[in-house]
């Protein structure tokens, strides 16, 4: 994956490379060159299959990053690219044009975190979720106890133990 | 509301053209009626023992927990046996088995096609997200109590509850018809404005007919 990276570090100007295996590796690069490295990726070095294409929520950051894996099949090895949107208005081109399967991934980012992919198809029709009316669901700041609490009707008699107070209780009854 | 629902100018096969309401020409808005017993206790008692040695189940999964209703049509368990089989349409089926956690989007699946079961009907709620949420207690769009929605007649706890729990649970299902105690599809008529407010409070869309048979 060394050459490789070289390789791809004289044509774009790419972030550091994160090596997890000797066949899996992430670069991380800014959000203008995504497309021609896909481009290059997909049509000279043999990446033909997008894995996946997901987000992470760094909300004391600011930021989304995404994460696009791309799988070389013949050569049996992958590669992800990852890029920091900011998180206020996030909006990052779309690639259904070079797979068509990342309109679905992008229909998902749209709803789940609220990521928008202009032109992408049907990316504003609902994907999972039905009549929802809060911030999308996935972002970190979207309080899912709270939101369960205010919508649907518990049923009395449930406790929560916080564990390390219970053990602690146990142990220690006198408090100490 | 959808655009399938809105009332419209539909142009036949032969060429004439009329309007259709479809809330109104495709589905029966009146709300369901309470069924009174039969007229002597006797018959009433012969009607609920063939009722309940008859449970056709809609085969419609909403959670993880249909999985454990695949081994039952199996010999290993074969539910059969006790008179207890698969529909594959509502209007062939008395009892729903929820089985596993239900998400707001697929309760409108459920009240449709609860709505389209015949009378008399059960609900068997089946593992724990039924009854308090389970797993799923804050989750954001899983329902953590069924009885706010449709009327329950058992719950089968668990997480999940073997196939063994649930051929228990038809036969305590049984006795519950036996006994005159089965009463859920009277009671989803009885408390049908309170069942509609407690559906209308999570369903932020409602884009179906109030009440469909």
């Amino acid at each position: 994956m060394r050459e490789l990276y070289a390789k791809l570090n004289r044509l774009f100007p790419l972030g550091e490379l994160t090596e997890r295996r000797s066949n899996l590796a992430f670069i991380t690069l800014t959000a203008e060159y995504l497309r021609p490295v896909l481009l290059h990726l997909r049509d000279r070095e043999g990446f033909s299959h997008l894995v996946l294409l997901t987000a992470v929520d760094w909300l004391e950051e600011g930021q989304f990053q995404l994460s696009y894996l791309l799988s070389d099949r013949a050569n049996g090895r992958d590669i992800g690219l990852r890029l920091m949107l900011p998180r206020d208005g996030a909006s990052m081109e779309s690639i259904h044009d070079l797979w068509p399967t990342a309109a679905t991934y992008q229909r998902e980012l749209r709803e789940m975190f609220g990521i928008d992919f202009p032109g992408s198809p049907r990316i504003n029709e609902e994907f999972i979720l039905e009549g929802w009316t809060d911030i999308p669901p996935y972002r970190r700041d979207f309080d899912t106890l709270k939101f369960a609490q205010e919508n649907f009707v518990a049923r009395p008699g449930r406790e929560t133990w916080d564990p390390a107070r219970h053990m602690k209780d146990q142990l220690y009854p006198d408090g100490a | 509301m959808k655009a399938e629902l809105e009332k419209r100018i539909v142009k036949g096969p032969d060429g004439i053209e009329f309007e259709v309401d479809p809330l109104q020409d495709y589905y029966c808005q009146e709300a369901p009626t309470v069924m009174p017993a039969a007229y002597s206790k006797i018959v009433e008692g012969f009607f609920n023992w063939a009722r309940a040695e008859s449970l056709w189940i809609l085969g419609f999964g909403t959670g993880c927990g249909a999985i454990e209703m695949r081994p039952l049509m199996t010999p290993r368990f074969d539910a059969y046996r006790y008179g207890v089989q698969w529909r594959p349409t509502p209007r062939q089926a008395n009892l729903f088995i929820i089985s596993g956690y239900l998400s707001v989007k697929t309760l409108k699946r459920a009240i449709r096609s609860y709505e389209q079961m015949q009378n008399p009907k059960y609900v068997i709620g089946l593992g724990s997200c039924t009854i308090n949420g389970g797993m799923y207690w804050d989750s954001y769009n899983t329902l953590k109590r069924l009885d706010y929605y449709l009327p329950v007649d058992l719950y089968i706890a668990g997480c999940m509850p073997r196939p063994e729990a649930l051929l228990q649970g038809f036969e305590d299902l049984k006795e519950i018809i036996r006994a005159g105690k089965g009463e859920g599809a009277n009671q989803y008529a009885q408390y049908f404005d309170w069942y509609k407010m407690n559906q209308k409070q999570v369903i932020h869309d409602w884009d179906m007919p109030d009440y469909n048979w």
